[in-house]
């Protein structure tokens, strides 16, 4: 035993839980990262083993090693690139000849392969017996029985590694490819020709794989081989001969042969039960997957998950609202005090981050609650009876059966967030349908956009509101599907749509620990995306409506207006006790000494303990103390002018905000945009309001709030019919489209070009969006206009417009339905269950 | 005869495996090849994709994958 530390990798089919096993060897102590270059997940784990470290990496589940996919390329470049001293593979025993196919190509590969057959308890469960000894003779590697689930067989698989590690011994064990031997062992021969090669790669895998004309084979045989071309010219003329002589394919000879050497080890080491049981699963699906039970079971599953993450997660995301608070008072605290008129940069700048951030950390508990349940979701077996369910309906619209939980997340409804929705498009193995998912969920209703559709409602729609509610939270749905259909007849054309082929495994009942993990280790690297992301992007807004700023001709106004209202504070204070106490430069820290007695009482309602924050506050400053609580006839008088003077600084950083706004780089683009907007009605204060959405889409609410000079004794809704007096219902309904229509947030931007792995989707995902709500909201105002339609007639005409179109997309085929050919269509409709 | 055409209930054997590519690729990692023993479970609510019973577990496919697998009942 080497006291270096072993880099071992996890190997494993899908579904054979190999998650568990590494959990089970590495405890908590693990780290999540993407491999260099792709998007595909990377899990990283240590542990000790005496004196000796073990690094564990985890890699993507496959059925094989082959390139076609990226995580079959990911897995096998790391097993040849990286030379972990040993290969756990983790296989279901219970299914140990389907398993067996990847491990055939491991030992292929010489990699020193341990063979851990898992779910030793299912097996058992089955009446399956194995013969352990005996499968360790055939292939002539250890082979450990475990079940990771309950923590049996930690310490054997410790022991197999340590024993495996340093040993360079590989398997004796080939498979045999029987009249494909020859062509191999001739090709080898030329292989051995090069001794560098023969050095890195094993020989017979690289001439099983270029037989099999692997894309990647010939690659690395290029990058290596001087004489490449020649022996590739060799090898295609081995695999005419070959298909010739045995008429198949070289591929299908080779796959066919390692599944049936997999099933003759299979028959010799496993002793079925005589008598087949129907499981527990199977008997499940028969109401899960059921024709007419199955769509009213996923109905209720997904209710479920709507009220819990996003009901109750709201209810929760108000519990903890306090401490993201107190994060705002700690900045506001900390950061240099207020002034009156202007707050120092670093004052302004500071809580404007620190309050961006915390919109962000609101949703946490959503997050938390959502990945729960998803982790539940996947844990449990359900996904995959999902995606069996709507598949069809949703390939209608070229997406996936996968598209489903992707969409729910971005809010199908009403509150989701496009952030997780994105991210869990990773599941669908079609590149064009995951493309196209990629690009309605924003579209979905996120919780951010509510408010703006809250405040529109109840502005224009109030009599209507629970009408025009359902209009936006379901017309999404059928502006989405058909644009997913015409971006898979056009843009994503070219991409390969992949087989629906899935494996629907049995169903499993998830661990807490194993929920909570997996729920904690997304919330975290979210957090770590995001959070950065949306504090570099908040500076950048700053600047954005706080720059060039006010002219000095209007700061000297307002500057004006502080002085005589100061001055009457002092012509005030002249007349009391405190002349003298009380100088112009206390103005402002009464004001604020005033604010900070409020904030430090805030939720205090118990009596003694507001008496101890009096008495601090008194000892702090008893003469503003007194002007604050209103002490004596002195103080009562110096509290009205004091309130008079805060009324005025209110007013005046009001109008300063509203007019530096109006003036910022922001505000310019507002003007800008008015000649296209006019069309779908809006004008330069909305498009500022639109604009500063990009960055978070509740920042809609809050800007209009701002614009219409919020004061607190009017809601904004009254303030915004106020402030817009030409402003009709169908001026709001356009709004409302526009914002469900709106280009992704920030955020979501990053994590678009991120599982799209382009920044070219990413544009286009900005672009696409922007320019098809503008064209919608036009349509909407302008078309409404002319014809005459009132906001609500207009509202559901549009409806009605949306279904139409889908209807009629979803009649037309995609490339792929198109190429099949029709017949074997309705032989299967004939054949239904 | 191929998959596709089988209604759900039916046992049968694989012979042959016409999808080359990616297709024929996945469909040979997934443990279709000859000699495997097939049963049609169910079709989903909407018809398409189909479940089946290979070889000791569960998949799914679509039928117009399945009419690249050729059986015999």
């Amino acid at each position: 035993m080497t006291s270096a530390p072993i880099l071992v990798a996890l190997a494993g089919q899908p579904n054979c839980g190999k998650s568990t096993v590494f959990n089970l060897l590495t405890g908590a102590r693990q780290h999540v990262a993407n491999y260099p270059g792709v998007t595909v997940e990377k899990k990283t784990g240590s542990f000790s083993i005496g004196q000796t470290r073990v690094e564990l990496v985890d890699l993507p589940g496959t059925y094989s090693l082959t390139s076609y996919s990226l995580e079959e390329r990911v897995a096998r470049d790391f097993l040849l690139g990286d030379n972990p001293g040993v290969v756990l593979d983790v296989a279901d025993a219970s299914n140990l000849k389907r398993n067996l196919y990847l491990t055939l190509q491991l030992i292929e590969m010489e990699v020193p392969t341990i063979l851990n057959l898992n779910m030793m308890d299912v097996a058992e469960r089955r009446g399956q017996k194995i013969d352990i000894s005996g499968l360790e003779e055939i292939l002539g590697i250890p082979v450990v029985p475990t079940t990771a689930k309950k923590g049996v067989g930690r310490e054997q698989l410790r022991e197999a590694i340590a024993g495996a590690a340093g040993t360079t011994r590989e398997s004796t064990f080939h498979v045999d490819y029987g009249p494909m031997e020859p062509y191999i062992l001739a090709l080898l021969e030329r292989l051995k020709e090069e001794p560098i090669l023969s050095v890195q790669y094993p020989l017979r895998w690289l001439a099983v794989k270029l037989l099999e004309n692997d894309a990647e084979a010939i690659d690395l045989l290029r990058r290596n081989h001087p004489d490449a071309e020649r022996i590739l010219e060799a090898t295609e003329e081995s695999r005419r001969k070959f298909a010739a002589e045995e008429g198949n394919e070289v591929e299908r000879h080779i796959a066919f042969t390692r599944h049936a050497t997999g099933a003759a080890i299979g028959r010799k080491v496993v002793t079925m039960p005589v008598e087949k049981k129907r499981s527990l699963s199977d008997r499940a699906d028969r109401y899960i997957c059921n024709r007419y039970l199955g769509p009213v079971i996923l109905v209720a599953i997904l209710m479920v998950l709507y009220q819990v993450a996003i009901v109750f997660g709201n209810w929760l995301a108000l519990q903890v609202w306090p401490a993201w608070g107190a994060l705002e008072d700690f900045a506001a605290d900390v950061l240099p005090a207020a002034g009156f008129m202007d707050d120092p940069l670093l004052r302004s700048l500071g809580l404007w981050v620190v309050k961006s951030t915390t919109a962000i950390l609101n949703y946490l508990p959503i997050f938390f609650l959502l990945f729960s349940l998803i982790a539940i979701l996947e844990d449990s077996g359900y996904m995959p009876r999902m995606a069996f369910i709507l598949d069809r309906l949703f390939r209608r619209f070229g997406l996936h059966g996968q598209s489903t939980l992707p969409m729910i997340l971005g809010g199908v409804y009403v509150g989701g967030c496009a952030i997780p929705g994105v991210m869990a498009t990773k599941a669908i193995p079609d590149e064009r349908a995951r493309l196209a998912t990629i690009m309605i969920v924003p579209m979905m209703n996120c919780l951010a956009k509510v408010p703006l559709y809250l405040i529109l409602i109840g502005a224009y729609f109030a009599d209507v509101g629970g009408f025009a509610m359902f209009f936006i939270a379901t017309v999404t749905l059928f502006m989405a599907l058909p644009v997913a259909k015409l971006l898979t007849l056009t843009v994503f054309k070219k991409h390969s749509s992949a087989p629906f082929i899935m494996e629907m495994p049995p169903y499993h009942i998830p661990t807490v620990s194993g929920v909570l993990r997996r729920a904690v280790e997304r919330v975290w690297l979210f957090l770590k995306k995001i959070v950065t992301v949306v504090a570099a992007v908040a500076v950048v807004v700053f600047v954005l409506i706080n720059y060039p700023g006010l002219t000095d001709a209007r700061k000297v106004h307002f500057a004006e207006i502080e002085t005589k209202a100061v001055d009457g504070f002092m012509a005030a204070v002249e007349k009391t006790g405190y002349q003298g106490q009380i100088l112009r430069d206390d103005v402002l820290s009464i004001i604020l000494f005033n604010e900070a007695l409020r904030r430090a009482k805030q939720g205090v309602t118990d009596q003694d303990k507001s008496n101890v924050i009096n008495q601090s506050f008194e000892a702090r400053n008893p003469v503003y103390y007194a002007v604050v609580k209103r002490v004596g006839s002195d103080g009562k008088a110096l509290n009205r002018a004091i309130k008079k003077v805060d009324k005025v600084r209110k007013q005046v950083r009001r109008e300063a905000r509203a007019e530096r706004f109006e003036t910022s780089f922001l505000g310019i683009a507002g003007r800008a945009l008015e000649p296209v907007t006019q069309w779908a009605g809006f004008n330069w204060r909305i498009n500022i309001a639109l604009l500063s959405a990009f960055a978070a889409k509740e920042n809609s609410a809050a800007t209009l709030g701002s614009i219409y000079g919020l004061d607190g004794s009017q809601s904004v809704q009254e303030s915004m019919k106020a402030g817009e007096s030409g402003f009709t219902a169908l001026h709001a309904l356009a709004l409302m489209l526009f914002m469900a229509l709106y280009p992704p947030c920030v955020p979501t931007s990053i994590m678009v070009r991120h599982q799209s792995n382009s920044t070219k989707w990413m544009l286009f995902s900005i672009g696409y969006q922007t320019l098809l709500g503008l064209f919608v909201a036009s349509l909407v105002f302008t078309g409404g206009t002319l014809l005459g339609l009132s906001g609500f007639q207009a509202m559901w005409a549009f409806y009605g417009l949306c279904v139409a179109v889908t209807l009629g997309l979803g009649l037309i085929p995609t490339p792929e339905e198109a190429e099949a050919s029709p017949v074997i269509t309705t032989t299967c409709k004939n054949h239904c269950s | 005869m191929t998959l596709d055409e089988l209604q759900p209930g039916i046992s049968c054997k694989m012979t042959g495996l016409t999808a080359s590519g990616a297709l024929g690729q996945r469909l040979m990692d997934l443990g279709f090849y000859p000699g495997a023993a097939i049963a049609i479970v169910r079709n989903a609510p909407l018809v398409d994709p189909v479940e089946l019973h290979l070889d000791g577990y569960h998949v799914s496919i679509r039928h117009n994958e399945a009419r690249h697998i050729e059986v015999e009942i």
